[in-house]
């Protein structure tokens, strides 16, 4: 990648991610599906996602009810929407703790270099073999089930992957020239960092960042299996599913469309950061998209 | 190679070491307690528990008792079972957790290399895309709701196949298919990935021109070097089992690790929490490095400093 001109590698990368049609259409998708969720409070007609029908009780997706009701009457497609606000959040805000940590731990072990860095990355390097679901497991239980709770267990177990990929892009830029002449010109460590060195790593760490949403909504609806997600009345697709497959043989529908929320949304993930890989990816050039 | 050996074993120490005082002081500061019920409990009783159990000592006298026992794989015995010790309960049932993860990865590994190189010899054909879109459906659906889907088709509907629990070998077939489908799915995508990379390089074209056919040089030549994403991920992916694994022995009703794990955790268990925590640890730390042996063994390229 070339750092004198690095609009031309971001103008250059959205002209080949537009020509993979799978990955336009899962960007579009999430987009949308995005949107929906955030704007759900505002989207007129939609039920209250919380207000109980006690005379409808479960009822199979009809006209009034698209996506059908839960055994307490509730709307599942309101349920559906606010859910993904929750999951869609989750996934984002763990991922920007972890980019956070992530990027200005892994850019000072590998800019410092020597026992800084060595010292740095065997931490790295201990945290890693902790078996860290373990931890936020514990977290969970014995602190809190809140929702910051969840953002910051999950983020906080996110970071090490990116700081490896971080330290690793500026261990080999560091030897740059470009690096040297900033130098040069009087810029002060920091700067040089976070102005020169950071910017010239954003490649990886896009791809990596879209592919760690998909990782922690997964994460979330596992820990809301075990009952440590979102607390009820509030839902996230992670505890709607756990409910849904408690009763799957009698009513479908509560497994089914949340089912597919989820899945779209990480197979959308997963495809988009593929296709932004192989966009980004200044070796696969060569063939075509 | 022996130096490397030493650090890396001389490590293990150091590291275990901040697991377990990470563990302990984080599960001490947290409210509650082993013997805190919604039962009332008289005063004198807690206190006499507490005193039995030491837990009325001063908290680094405690920590301090635990390392050094902790230190011989001696946890003392379960609060929540008091009649057996953390070391059997250990015992017991990492046996039945191991032998679910490694009949899962080893499922993972004999359909997921096949179909990643299946499907990079035919890169941008309809097989590569069949194959590809499948690995990512595979990624995309929580274990969780794969299992009861597995349970409801094969068991509850058509009767092949026992429902739940780890009694005989066709009580294995749910939950092992369960928690190897992720891994199938990312460990095709893996060896693909890799595939790709190592058929464009040199060598590989150098092997052709000497007349190979194809699928010597896939084999022999390409498949060498294409694998080492998966190996290097199965250190991550064995991690990832285990975690996969608290679920799937939920579902099931397994009495594996996990379980135990998660009951401990919600009784304050303690020791149980402690001895879990450390086994998996120290396993999931000597598993990485026989990891790296192999991943040096596999590239000659690979220097272990």
């Amino acid at each position: 990648m070339s750092p004198a001109r690095p609009e031309s590698l971001w103008g250059d990368a959205l002209r080949r991610l537009r020509r993979n049609r799978m990955a336009t259409i899962c960007g579009l998708f999430l987009l949308v599906l995005g949107a929906l969720c955030f704007a759900a409070p505002w989207i007129p007609g939609l039920a209250d996602p919380t207000r109980p029908d006690f005379d409808l009780g479960a009822s199979a997706p009809s006209a009034a009810h698209w996506f059908g009701t839960d055994p307490l009457g509730r709307d599942l497609l309101a349920r559906v929407l606010y859910g993904g606000r929750v999951s869609l959040a989750v996934g984002f805000v763990a991922t920007l703790v972890s980019l956070l940590i992530g990027v200005s731990y892994g850019a000072i072990a590998g800019y410092r270099g020597g026992k800084v860095d060595e010292i740095m990355m065997r931490f790295v390097d201990v945290l890693y073999s902790l078996p860290y679901i373990f931890l936020v497991i514990l977290l969970l239980v014995f602190f809190s089930k809140s929702l910051l709770m969840l953002f910051v267990a999950l983020g906080l177990v996110q970071w090490l992957t990116m700081s490896r990929i971080v330290r690793g892009q500026v261990l080999s830029l560091k030897q740059q020239p470009f690096v040297e002449a900033a130098r040069a010109l009087g810029a002060t460590d920091m700067r040089v960092v976070f102005a020169h060195l950071v910017p010239n790593t954003l490649g990886p760490v896009i791809v990596y960042a879209t592919l760690t949403v998909p990782a922690v909504m997964l994460q979330e609806a596992f820990l809301s299996f075990l009952g440590l997600g979102v607390q009820p009345p509030g839902a996230s697709w992670g505890t709607l599913l756990d409910d849904g497959r408690k009763m799957m043989t009698l009513f479908p529908w509560l497994v089914i469309f949340p089912g597919l929320a989820l899945a779209g949304t990480l197979f959308a993930f997963n495809f988009l950061g593929d296709g932004l890989r192989d966009a980004l990816d200044p070796q696969s050039r060569r063939t075509p998209a | 190679m022996k130096t490397f050996l030493a650090r890396r074993l001389l490590l293990l120490v150091p590291t275990l070491w901040v697991i377990a005082t990470i563990t302990f002081f984080l599960m001490r500061a947290a409210p509650g307690g082993p013997f805190q019920s919604e039962r009332d409990i008289p005063a004198q009783a807690l206190e006499a528990l507490d005193k039995k159990y030491g837990l009325d000592r001063p908290l680094v006298e405690q920590y301090g008792r635990f390392l050094v026992h902790a230190a011989v794989l001696d946890f003392g015995p379960s609060y929540a079972n008091p009649a057996k010790e953390v070391r059997e309960i250990l015992f017991e049932s990492s046996a039945v957790s191991f032998e679910l993860g490694a009949w899962a990865l080893l499922l993972a590994l004999l359909v997921g290399v096949p179909l990643g190189v299946w499907a990079a010899t035919r890169q941008n054909s309809a097989v590569d895309y069949a194959a590809m879109s499948a690995a990512l459906v595979g990624v995309s659906i929580p274990n969780f709701v794969l299992g009861p889907l597995l349970v409801l088709g094969l068991s509850l509907t058509l009767f092949w196949l026992p429902p739940a629990l780890w009694t005989g070998p066709s009580s294995r077939v749910l939950p092992v298919l369960t928690l190897s489908a992720i891994y199938v799915a990312y460990i095709a995508r893996l060896t693909r990935g890799g595939m790709l990379e190592t058929l464009r390089q040199d060598y590989v074209r150098t092997a052709r021109a000497k007349g190979l056919d194809e699928r010597r040089v896939v084999m022999r030549h390409a498949f060498r070097l294409g694998i080492l994403p998966v190996v290097s991920y199965l250190g991550p992916a064995t991690a990832r089992v285990v975690m996969g694994s608290v679920v799937v022995e939920q579902i099931f009703a397994i009495p594996g690790l996990g379980r135990h794990l998660v009951n401990g955790a919600f009784n304050r268990d303690y020791t149980l929490v402690l001895g879990v925590v450390l086994f998996y640890a120290g396993f999931l730390l000597i598993f990485n490095l026989l990891v790296d042996l192999a991943y040096a063994w596999l590239d000659p390229r690979v220097e272990l400093a």
